[in-house]
């Protein structure tokens, strides 16, 4: 095919990219966009398989099938639950993909012996720069997902002038590689520099702070592939990174917002690694009240409404479906139930509204934070399933919380707030959490999944 | 297409602004599956993958060539068809027949 004709090709193939994320907006239009993408990126593969400069098939070939298997199984086999790290994973290999992209085409310039120039050897040093850290950056926050390593960050003395330091010798390799691209030794020490800052910018993230990370890592994933647009004169893969990069800084901001931190905070402050010291120096006087399950569903038997606010101990538990039972249960009785979504709530952005869709509880009953926080005075239970500093009440008043001004959702302000927690230790950011000790509130411990059951059942054998 | 820097500048910084606008518009519920379907499209960069391993002789640019198709298929494959998984479960439902 005539290489015009394949430049026209990638133009129609962002074209669908973007069309298919516009009908993303709406859970009707949603699926036939992801098709309407697929199709485009179709559209892209078969273009450049025309091309008059690809020659030898068995290899791509033989990687196609690798990949796509590889790729079919995870995505057939994963759990709901396990999304997060599935989505992590899959940013590591884009990510991975464009800094060998980056590499292949160095070398190629160097066999020929003709030297890169214009914007191209820039392109190359940042695809593999950023591509590599996100490689090695999702690697580890998919590790730590799924409780590989552990999950609280890892602080030293010292670690924001050790990566200084670091960020600033990858600059002054990649300006070598810049002004003598056919040196290759300062090229390999810059794939190994940024392979090692990937991992040295997660291991300091705690685990709730996840959601920010991975939409970080999913807009470098996209500005790799832009790179590799610039590296390879293909305005398609330009236009298709970026759209990928935007969409990726969108949800790192709207994060960032959900718990009023900038994200300078998020990245380096090794929060919630700190606090612990501070939290185990205060010696807690008040004390929660403990409830049964049949406790709880004496109060049920008398209420009108029910806001259910499922936060990651939901996912952990796999409690989705056991909590989907308990909100039928409910409305059998007349109760209205609704869902408060916390927009952090979980491990990744919309991480609850995806276990809740797949246990079938209807999209139009989970309300977002704003809307939901006027209704909870009027609300007769709140009941809280695995959550804790999304509805820490200190957030609102306590100036000197860590949390302090992290829009929350108001349960405390309910009838009857329950919380169904394992133990009374503290959450992600390490403060005591005023709520438990409300009098308002009944603590209900146990296992998400277990307690909800329970709850369930003592409802059914009330009535 | 790409020779001049500034008609290359030109298309990115649009392309950012376009980025924004579509999905701006995406609401929380579905941020997941706009994650993972974003994620996928990332995986264009397939297309440099196949033109470094499509070449003519076989040269550790091959080499990467075939790595960089492995995974940026994972991510394609992967990408688009656990997203159409999680999409599936948003559809409406006739009354669920589990008890």
């Amino acid at each position: 095919m005539n290489n015009q004709l394949v430049q026209f090709a990638y133009l129609a193939s962002a074209v669908l990219f973007i069309v298919g994320m516009r009908n993303l907006s709406s859970p009707k239009t949603a699926p036939r966009g992801n098709l309407i993408a697929s199709f485009g990126m179709l559209v892209a593969v078969l273009a450049t398989l025309a091309m008059s400069e690809v020659v030898s098939y068995w290899t791509i070939l033989a990687g196609v099938i690798v990949g796509s298997g590889i790729g079919t199984v995870l995505a057939v086999r994963i759990q709901m639950t396990a999304m997060p790290q599935m989505v992590a994973l899959l940013n590591g290999f884009g990510g991975g993909a464009s800094a060998l992209v980056a590499t292949a085409e160095l070398l190629s310039y160097v066999r020929r012996g003709v030297e890169p120039v214009g914007v191209v050897p820039i392109a190359i040093v940042l695809g593999l720069l950023i591509g590599a850290l996100t490689f090695t950056g999702s690697l580890i926050a998919f590790a730590k997902l799924q409780e590989l390593m552990k999950g609280a960050p890892m602080v030293y003395p010292g670690q924001q002038v050790v990566n200084a330091v670091l960020v600033l010798a990858a600059v002054a390799l990649g300006y070598l590689v810049v002004t003598q691209p056919f040196e290759l030794m300062p090229y390999y020490g810059l794939a190994l520099l940024s392979l090692v800052l990937g991992v040295l910018f997660v291991i300091p993230i705690g685990g709730a702070d996840m959601p920010v990370v991975i939409s970080l890592l999913n807009s470098y994933s996209g500005l790799a592939a832009c790179a590799t647009g610039f590296v390879l004169g293909n305005a398609g893969l330009v236009i298709s990174g970026s759209l990928v990069g935007a969409s990726g800084i969108i949800l790192t901001k709207i994060m960032c917002d959900a718990m009023n931190r900038s994200l300078a905070n998020v990245l380096f402050s090794g929060f919630g690694a700190v606090d612990q010291t501070a939290v185990a120096g205060a010696v807690e006087t008040r004390t929660a009240k403990g409830y049964t399950p049949d406790d709880a569903a004496v109060i049920f038997m008398n209420a009108r409404s029910c806001i259910v606010v499922p936060g990651y101990g939901m996912a952990v538990a796999q409690a989705q479906h056991a909590v989907r039972e308990l909100s039928d249960l409910l409305q059998s009785k007349g109760i209205s139930v609704k869902f408060a979504i916390h927009p952090v709530a979980g491990r990744m952005p919309g991480h609850m509204n995806v276990l809740l869709a797949e246990a079938d509880v209807p999209y139009e009953q989970l309300i977002e934070m704003d809307e939901i926080n006027p209704e909870f005075p009027e609300t007769d239970v709140a009941l809280v399933i695995g959550a804790n500093d999304v509805v820490n009440p200190d957030a609102r008043t306590d100036k000197g919380s860590p949390i302090y001004g992290m829009p929350i959702l108001d349960v405390d302000r309910a009838q009857h707030v329950f919380v169904i927690k394992r133990s009374m230790n503290p959450g992600f950011a390490g403060v005591q959490n005023p709520l438990f000790f409300n009098d308002n509130t009944m603590m209900v411990f146990g296992d998400a999944k277990g307690t909800v059951l329970k709850i369930a059942e003592a409802i059914k054998n009330l009535s | 297409m790409l020779e001049n820097p500034a008609a290359a500048l030109t298309i990115f910084v649009l392309a950012i602004f376009v980025g924004f606008e579509v999905i701006a518009k995406v609401p929380p519920l579905l941020h997941t599956p706009l994650m993972s379907g974003s994620n996928a499209i990332s995986g264009i960069t397939i297309v440099g993958a196949l033109l470094a391993a499509g070449h003519e002789d076989a040269t550790i640019s091959t080499a990467l060539g075939f790595v960089a198709i492995v995974f940026a298929m994972i991510n394609v494959v992967g990408g688009f068809l656990v997203t159409d998984r999680m999409l599936g479960m948003f559809k409406k439902k006739k009354k669920p027949e589990r008890a």
